[in-house]
């Protein structure tokens, strides 16, 4: 790695000791970090370690709880509301903020729109926007509509818009998320393009590999804390897996049961091709809870859809207790006994302004009908029952579902999914955004599930999660399974470097 | 039957009744009171059962519109099929009556095809909306255009006049009642039953409200939500077809000015009766409620002189715009 020329000169951006809370919940310990124009600096850590909240304070977005922000030597007061990027401090979005009916100049100018005698300088803004696509050496057309690129050319919009207001720090959250490897290469062209000219990068990713390649110095963060920023040449793709986890498993999890070894394959998947799924096989076997790891966008939730009907499967076999089976509708999926629980409480799951009864029964009205007609009385009495079994707390039964806690959501949507009785129950981020206290109750549940011999899938981008809950794990890359742990090769360490393509196991060696 | 679902919406202990429910029924009682203030005659027998009777047709096709709103779609073609299944109607009963001659035969033969007819076109607007994946408003909107179009041309300009003696034997339906109420009126409380029951009492129901509220979830909850869609669609047109052989015998006729605007008295007697119009939720009590209020500030303008009797549709839409008000205060 090349050091980037003025690397040693003064930091245009930092932070020091920025701390953060949202309400009682603290997210950021104490903070110190700093980026010196020309060099890209990474924030790496897992999901929840405080990277987003930090470059949302880096940028203005989010006001520290207390701490300063130094900028050019000063201490300022970043504007909100993307008013920062006055200051040359440009954030780039990990969703896209791109209207998709406008043209590629009409976005760059975007609330600054040139103008002569009051009205829309149009050609000047198409001459201008040209200039900036050219400097970026990007073969976009001005005139382009937003909704005809791919998604690294609009990636590479974003930066012109940035470029075109003078950025001086442009930070960017995760932009390879969502790229191929030929844009990648393009993108990280494009940015050691902008590190020459005295731009300052700061970069979220979670692939290690790039990291690796395109940064300067690499700070880790976890659980909110600052745990080291090292400069790119003293570290290897092992050393920072090892700094970003390394914490001690607490006794917020059930001992594990011993796994039946010879218990039978339930839930069988063979080359399965889907959206987002290349392909994939794995078995699930009774009583087994299967934890299903990888970072964001590698297909877990594609390889749940696709196998209970809720995506279309281009390819591949999908057996239920040896027998062959074939779900083009979620129903048939709940009839055969596999069900599948959303990781998206709000837009997918729960019925936010009705109330407890008609969520819970929603999957399973068909057991409730008498003589064709709802029968409320036996509604009300699951409610009672699954609010026993699940601890579901409110205030009364009618109380709108959107007005619960996260964690009385998330404990009815899983009597949701349980009053269909399943043998087989895929679990999609059972814990997202819940307070400890539930998620303690969830993990007690889901063993105790598997004890009574269902068999489960959990999904999760909280290792510790997996790591504290499954037998055995598949590790997901990009549609792939990347590895298969097992035993006392589950480690949040091994699980890194799967998920981040440093080792890579044959997908059919050990995938009985 | 209201008040065995209210109890499944609502807190058991207490009566703490909701604006929502409540607010339509005042403004019913309020303008109760005011057309008895007006004019004496206003609580007449004859004059309650003529605009219980008028309101119908509209309260018939409104009750189809709940459905169809719930589960957050639009009807924007009813005005126009009932035009044209008016139409058809009169046209199959003149033709059926040289082969099954003047009487009841050909007046059930012509009911029927109102309500297949009905149901066909409330086919064409679900399939085109769930096969076809196009919205509601654009679809129907061009069934609108479709239907008026129809009507006019098969009408050739003109005016559809059903054969004066079937006409004769068809009047009753809308005319006669049982024991002293209208046959309309009848007909709009039993599909108001039926629709109450329909909506608050079975899995159709339910998950009407559950794809207006989210589709997402309902897809996630093996809700066959292109089926649910299809079939208020359908149910729409079939109570089009029943509003419209209610509608036939009292004019004996058809012609492009058929059903004009009845969209819109629909949607509105919808929402002022408390649905809401993106869906998730919706009152078929409350729908009854609104139309009847459409229809009293129509009848209470014709009863006194101070204010013209044009500015009812002024009127009409002032309620409109209040319902919704109130509905949003409340939520907020």
């Amino acid at each position: 790695m090349i050091i980037a020329e003025g690397t040693s000169a003064p930091a245009i951006l930092s932070a020091n000791r920025i701390s953060k809370s949202f309400g009682e919940i603290p997210v950021l310990f104490s903070i110190d970090f700093d980026i010196r124009p020309g060099e890209v600096h990474a924030i790496i850590g897992e999901n929840g370690a405080g990277k987003s909240t930090l470059i949302k304070i880096l940028s203005g977005i989010e006001q520290p709880t207390s701490g300063s922000i130094g900028f050019d030597g000063q201490t300022v007061v970043l504007p909100p509301n993307g008013a920062a990027e006055s200051m040359g401090i440009v954030l780039i979005h990990q969703e896209q903020n791109l209207a998709e009916h406008l043209t590629v100049a009409e976005s760059i100018f975007l609330g600054r729109e040139l103008k002569k005698f009051g009205f829309l300088d149009v050609g000047e803004m198409r001459k201008r926007a040209r200039a900036v696509m050219e400097t970026l050496h990007v073969r976009v057309d001005p005139d382009a509509r937003i909704n005809t690129l791919s998604v690294a050319d609009k990636q590479m919009v974003e930066i012109a818009k940035a470029i075109s207001r003078d950025a001086r720090v442009l930070i960017m959250d995760e932009p390879t998320a969502v790229l191929s490897v030929g844009e990648t290469d393009t993108l990280f062209e494009q940015i050691r393009r902008l590190t020459a000219r005295g731009v300052a990068v700061i970069f979220i990713s979670h692939k290690l590999d790039e990291i690796m390649e395109l940064a300067d110095r690499v700070t880790v963060l976890r659980d909110g804390q600052w745990i080291a920023t090292v400069g790119t040449e003293a570290l290897t793709p092992d050393s920072i897996a090892q700094m970003m986890v390394g914490r001690e498993l607490s006794n917020l999890y059930p001992p594990k049961h011993e796994p039946d070894v010879d218990a039978p394959v339930v839930l069988g998947v063979r080359n399965l091709v889907a959206t987002g799924v290349k392909d994939i096989s794995f078995d699930l076997r009774k009583g087994e809870i299967l934890g299903f790891a990888g970072l964001i966008g590698s297909g877990r939730t594609a390889v749940a859809e696709a196998i209970v009907g809720l995506s279309h499967r281009d390819s591949g076999e999908i057996t239920l207790d040896g027998k062959p089976v074939n779900f083009t509708r979620v129903a048939q999926s709940v009839d055969a006994g596999l069900a599948y629980m959303t990781k998206d409480r709000k837009g997918k799951g729960l019925l936010l302004n009705m109330g407890l009864r008609p969520n819970l029964t929603l999957l399973t009205l068909k057991r409730h009908l008498k003589a064709g007609f709802l029968d409320t009385a036996s509604e009300s009495r699951a409610l009672e029952r699954a609010v026993r079994r699940f601890d579901i707390r409110a205030r009364d039964a009618t109380v709108a579902v959107g007005r619960l806690s996260g964690g009385n959501q998330q404990k009815l949507m899983l009597g949701k999914t349980m009053e269909s009785e399943p043998d087989i129950i895929i679990m999609d981020e059972p814990t997202r955004g819940i307070d400890v206290g539930t998620k303690q109750q969830i993990y007690h549940i889901i063993a105790a599930l598997a004890a009574e011999g269902k068999s489960i899938i959990v999904i999760s981008s909280e290792m510790q999660e997996v790591i504290g809950l499954a037998h055995r794990v598949v590790v997901m890359r990009e549609g792939r399974l990347a590895g298969l742990l097992e035993g006392a090769e589950i480690t949040e360490a091994e699980i890194m470097r799967y998920a981040a393509g440093i080792k890579q196991s044959g997908h059919d060696e050990r995938s009985v | 039957m209201s008040a065995a679902s209210d109890i499944s919406e609502k807190p058991k202990r207490g009566f703490r009744p909701e604006l929502k429910t409540v607010g339509p029924l005042l403004a019913l009682l309020l303008l109760v009171l005011l057309g008895i203030s007006l004019n004496e005659n206003f609580m007449s027998y004859s004059n309650l059962t003529n605009v219980l009777a008028r309101s119908s047709f509209i309260g018939i096709i409104a009750i189809g519109a709940t459905f169809v709103i719930t589960a957050g779609g639009i009807d924007l073609s009813v005005g126009s099929m009932a035009a044209v299944i008016a139409g058809l109607m009169i046209m199959v009963m003149n033709w059926l009556i040289p082969t099954m001659g003047i009487g009841w035969g050909v007046v059930l033969a012509g009911m029927l095809a109102g309500i297949l007819l009905g149901g066909v076109a409330g086919t064409f607007n679900g399939l085109m909306i769930t096969r076809g994946r196009i919205e509601a408003f654009i679809v129907t909107l061009g069934t609108m255009g479709i239907f008026r179009s129809l009507v006019t041309f098969l009408a050739n300009g003109g005016t559809l006049s059903l054969n004066f003696d079937v006409a004769d034997v068809y009047r009753p339906v809308y005319y006669d009642g049982l024991l002293g109420v209208p046959y309309p009126i009848i007909v709009f409380a039993l599909v108001a039953i039926g629709g109450e029951i329909l909506m608050r009492r079975t899995a159709f129901g339910r998950h009407c409200a559950a794809i207006g509220s989210n589709e997402q979830v309902a897809r996630y909850s093996s809700i066959n939500v292109d089926n649910v869609r299809m079939l208020t669609y359908i149910l729409q047109g079939v109570l089009v077809g029943v509003a419209v052989l209610l509608y036939v015998p009292r004019l004996g006729s058809a012609s492009s000015t058929t059903g004009v605007l009845w969209e819109l008295e629909a949607i509105a007697g919808v929402i002022i009766g408390g649905t809401t119009l993106k869906g998730g939720y919706g009152r078929i009590w409350g729908t009854v409620v609104g139309v009847v209020i459409l229809g009293l500030i129509g009848n209470i303008l014709n009863l006194q002189s101070l204010i013209s009797p044009y500015l009812n549709g002024a009127f009409q839409g002032v309620i409109i715009i209040l319902a919704v008000l109130l509905q949003r205060s409340k939520r907020t």
